[in-house]
């Protein structure tokens, strides 16, 4: 059975005050199944957008949520503010736990969470003008007496934010603005309040290279004379590095690396952060590093790997990283890919049901009758063929008997942050007790 | 709402320049006007045209209409000839019961109008409350809502107007507000539909959810995020259903469940005491309400069908209205707004109305 992680157990150095506390958090997603699989309780999967993340938010600090399309980091960075429901876990925050608290109750902690989005075109109210819309908060929360009022705070937080004068800005609709624009008016709109929190989802990935710099600047600014705290998920590490004090690495729903940005970005101990950084494009033709970046795909979100979610597209993977049936497919599939079609033909008939192969199976029987031997002599030219496939590290025995072949994989262990120096992380290379010798 | 009081610029006027709530309003509804062409211009044009001559009719019944709708005779006290010819005293001559054609078509147009504003605020207003009310709710509210609206969507419109006008008659007696509620009932399912399927769309768009993330109510976000967003298809339909509203109306009352006669003129109504004169050879009681019911519908249809041409994003050409590039003297000489930019980034606010206009022109 995979084990879940154990909180994280780095002694956190910072003498920053703790502003956010999030401990196990979990987001699960039902996927609709069919109409009878609904009808009989079965339902569909359930897809695990954030798995059981652990983290400290200090006040003051900068954190960075970097990942792959898919890998949670908005998920993590909406429940955060309530704007999605935990299914399970705290999220501690001015003494209360905002993962049990109902819309209604959230409401008035809003004003001081905020939130910047990835689309400024899409985040503002095509129909209400700039003034309106920056002022809104303040009239939500009661904390403006009038309409002139908060005209006045709302000219305040634009010429804030650089859109100056304010007087050209105030009664301009959304699509009168430039992008770059629109984005300071979001963070208008989001510091109206004197928000502690901002969640930062991307906002920079949809502006023109030209203002991308200058609206990080603004916030960096906003954050000194603020006292802002800030989330920023980003799948762009070049700007993680320039804009974060800590940077946490999410594959998968859950947070894979975390720790302060210099020391990640200079010896990254995850082999997924290792490839990440590998990944970065290099503007220097002479420099041609060779790219190992990960093999395949992110897997499959409802049906996540056994063990290590990465252990798939890992080249480090070893015995306890939760290898499973659907990974010996995997290998037969990248063989037949490398060696033509021919190959295929041949030992796809050998091992053909390999397509049925679904979810976590920690050993696969294939019966093929009196062919068994010529199986299990060609798993053995598989493994010969490429040795240093992480797969065969996992393989425990090849047993054939009475016309099946099972194949036995070793037990995973699902790896739980743990610390490496500074850096926490979650992988068994740098647990002590399972680390290769 | 682009209702028949938009006779601002009708065929391209001087656009309003004003800044600010009522600058915009204005400009939104000259908008139509100002961006249409051709066929759906002519359309629009004359379908206001037609539509605000009516409606002033309706205003000024009073001054228009020698007599009363239900007079009989004159103020001398001598009751008016029946079936008198068109022409002298009674310029489209007298019914049956002697009442006066003209008076009883100015002061049906009072009632027409009437009628189809109240009905039209009722069925907007039910129609996009419910319409926005399940549209963002959802779930249950949705599932009931929809189905009693496709439960009234089934029924043939002027059987529905019928039968609650029957069931109102009771209560509400036989007056304008009777029918306008008979007419409600018609076309509250169309709004609904509209609104709730735009609000549907609208409510995953990322504003909403930023409104969520300020901290607003669910009524707030309705309001002030969603209705402003979803109504923009309204117009059209409403103008439509106004034609529409007209002839279920001039139905109701032909077939005597609408307004009764002692209460208002009514087209319908006269149309229905015309029948029988026919035969007689007296075209003139038949001829002049059948006209203003023609007249009214034709102008409510092509004004609508012209908004549908202009504002309808899947059908819409929009006119390329010409750029006039400023003289490169005067613009060193006088620095123009769009020169008058942010500073740190140059804003497209300074030239954006021809620039949008002609680039979308461009690209449809």
């Amino acid at each position: 059975m995979p084990t879940k992680p154990e909180p994280s157990t780095a002694v956190e150095s910072d003498a920053r005050p703790t502003l956010m506390d999030i401990r196990d958090l979990r987001v699960h997603y039902e996927l609709r199944g069919s109409a009878l699989a609904r009808l009989l309780g079965g339902g569909g999967a359930t897809v695990k957008a954030v798995d059981g993340v652990n983290l400290a938010l200090r006040r003051g600090e900068v954190l960075g949520l970097v990942g792959e399309s898919g890998s949670g980091k908005t998920t993590l960075g909406r429940a955060l503010l309530g704007l999605v429901p935990a299914t399970a876990g705290h999220i501690t925050y001015g003494g209360q736990d905002l993962a049990e608290l109902n819309q209604r109750q959230l409401r008035p902690m809003r004003r001081r969470l905020q939130m910047v989005f990835q689309d400024p075109h899409a985040a503002l109210n095509p129909s209400m003008d700039i003034s309106t819309a920056v002022a809104h908060p303040l009239r939500i929360h009661g904390l403006v007496g009038s309409r002139a009022e908060g005209r006045a705070r709302a000219a305040e937080a634009i010429e804030r934010v650089g859109l100056v004068p304010a007087e050209q800005f105030l009664d301009k609709l959304p699509v009168e603005l430039s992008g770059g624009q629109k984005q300071r008016a979001v963070i208008a709109r989001a510091i109206i309040c004197g928000p502690e929190l901002l969640v930062a989802d991307e906002p920079i990935s949809m502006l023109d290279m030209s203002v991308r710099a200058k609206i990080l600047e603004l916030m960096l600014e906003l954050r000194a004379d603020l006292d802002l705290t800030y989330v920023y998920i980003t799948h762009d590490l070049a700007t993680a590095k320039f804009f974060c004090d800590r940077v946490a690495i999410m594959y998968m729903g859950r947070i894979v690396e975390i720790g302060p940005t210099d020391e990640i970005f200079a010896d990254p101990k995850h082999p997924y952060t290792q490839a990440l950084l590998r990944a970065v494009p290099d503007p220097d033709p002479e420099r041609q590093v060779p790219r190992d970046l990960p093999r395949g795909e992110i897997a499959d979100a409802a049906a996540p790997p056994h063990g290590c979610s990465f252990h798939p597209r890992c080249p480090y993977a070893f015995e306890p990283c939760g290898w499973e049936a659907r990974d010996l497919r995997a290998m037969f599939e990248r063989r037949w890919t490398e060696l033509g079609e021919e190959v295929w033909e041949r030992e796809s008939a050998l091992v053909g049901e390999l397509d049925e192969i679904e979810g976590y199976q920690e050993q696969v029987r294939l019966k093929v009758g009196d062919r068994a031997p010529e199986l299990v002599s060609l798993l053995d030219e598989a493994r010969a063929h490429d040795p240093d496939e992480p797969l065969w590290r996992g393989v425990e025995s090849i047993d054939s008997d009475d016309g099946t072949v099972t194949v036995r994989f070793r037990a995973g262990v699902d790896p739980a942050l743990g610390p490496a120096g500074n850096i926490d992380v979650a992988c068994h290379l740098h647990n002590p007790e399972l680390r290769p010798k | 709402m682009a209702t028949p009081n938009t006779p601002l610029s009708g065929g391209g006027g001087p656009f309003p320049q004003g800044r600010g709530r009522a600058g915009r309003a204005l400009r939104g509804i000259a908008r139509p006007y100002r961006s249409s062409h051709g066929v759906g211009r002519f359309m629009l044009v004359t379908g206001t045209v037609l539509v605000v001559l009516m409606v002033l009719t309706a205003v000024f019944a009073p001054l228009l209409a020698p007599f009363g709708f239900a007079q009989v005779s004159g103020d001398d006290g001598q009751r008016f000839a029946t079936h008198l010819e068109p022409g002298g005293d009674h310029l489209f001559g007298t019914t049956t019961q002697g009442f006066d054609v003209f008076s009883r078509v100015v002061w049906g147009a009072r009632t027409a109008v009437t009628v189809v504003l109240l009905a039209l605020m009722f069925s907007l207003f039910i129609g996009v409350l419910l319409g926005l009310l399940a549209g963002f709710v959802g779930r249950w509210v949705d599932r009931v809502l929809v189905m009693i609206m496709d439960a009234l969507f089934a029924l043939p419109a002027l059987l529905l107007a019928i039968v609650v006008a029957f069931l109102l008659s009771e209560y509400v007696g036989g007056g304008a507000s009777t029918a306008a509620l008979a007419i409600t009932a018609v076309y509250v399912p169309q709004y609904f539909r509209v609104v709730r399927a735009a609000t549907v769309s609208a409510k995953e768009q990322t504003y909403v959810e930023a409104a969520r993330a300020m901290g607003a109510k669910p009524v707030t976000i309705m309001v002030r995020y969603l209705l402003t967003n979803v109504i923009q298809s309204v117009p059209v339909i409403a103008t439509l259903n106004a034609a529409d509203a007209i002839l279920t109306l001039a139905g109701l009352g032909f077939l005597g469940y609408g307004i009764q006669p002692t209460e208002a003129a009514e087209w319908g109504y006269d149309l229905q005491r015309a029948v029988a004169d026919t035969g007689a050879g007296i075209w003139w009681t038949g001829l002049f309400p059948g006209l203003a019911i023609v007249l009214l519908v034709m102008g409510l249809t092509l004004m609508g069908e012209g908004l549908n041409e202009t504002m309808n994003p899947a059908i819409r050409v929009r006119r390329l209205l010409p750029v006039s590039m400023p003289e490169l003297t005067s613009r060193t000489s006088a620095p123009d707004a769009a020169g008058a930019g942010t500073g740190r980034e140059r804003g497209a606010a300074g030239e954006r109305p021809e620039q949008e206009t002609s680039k979308d022109g461009d690209a449809s």
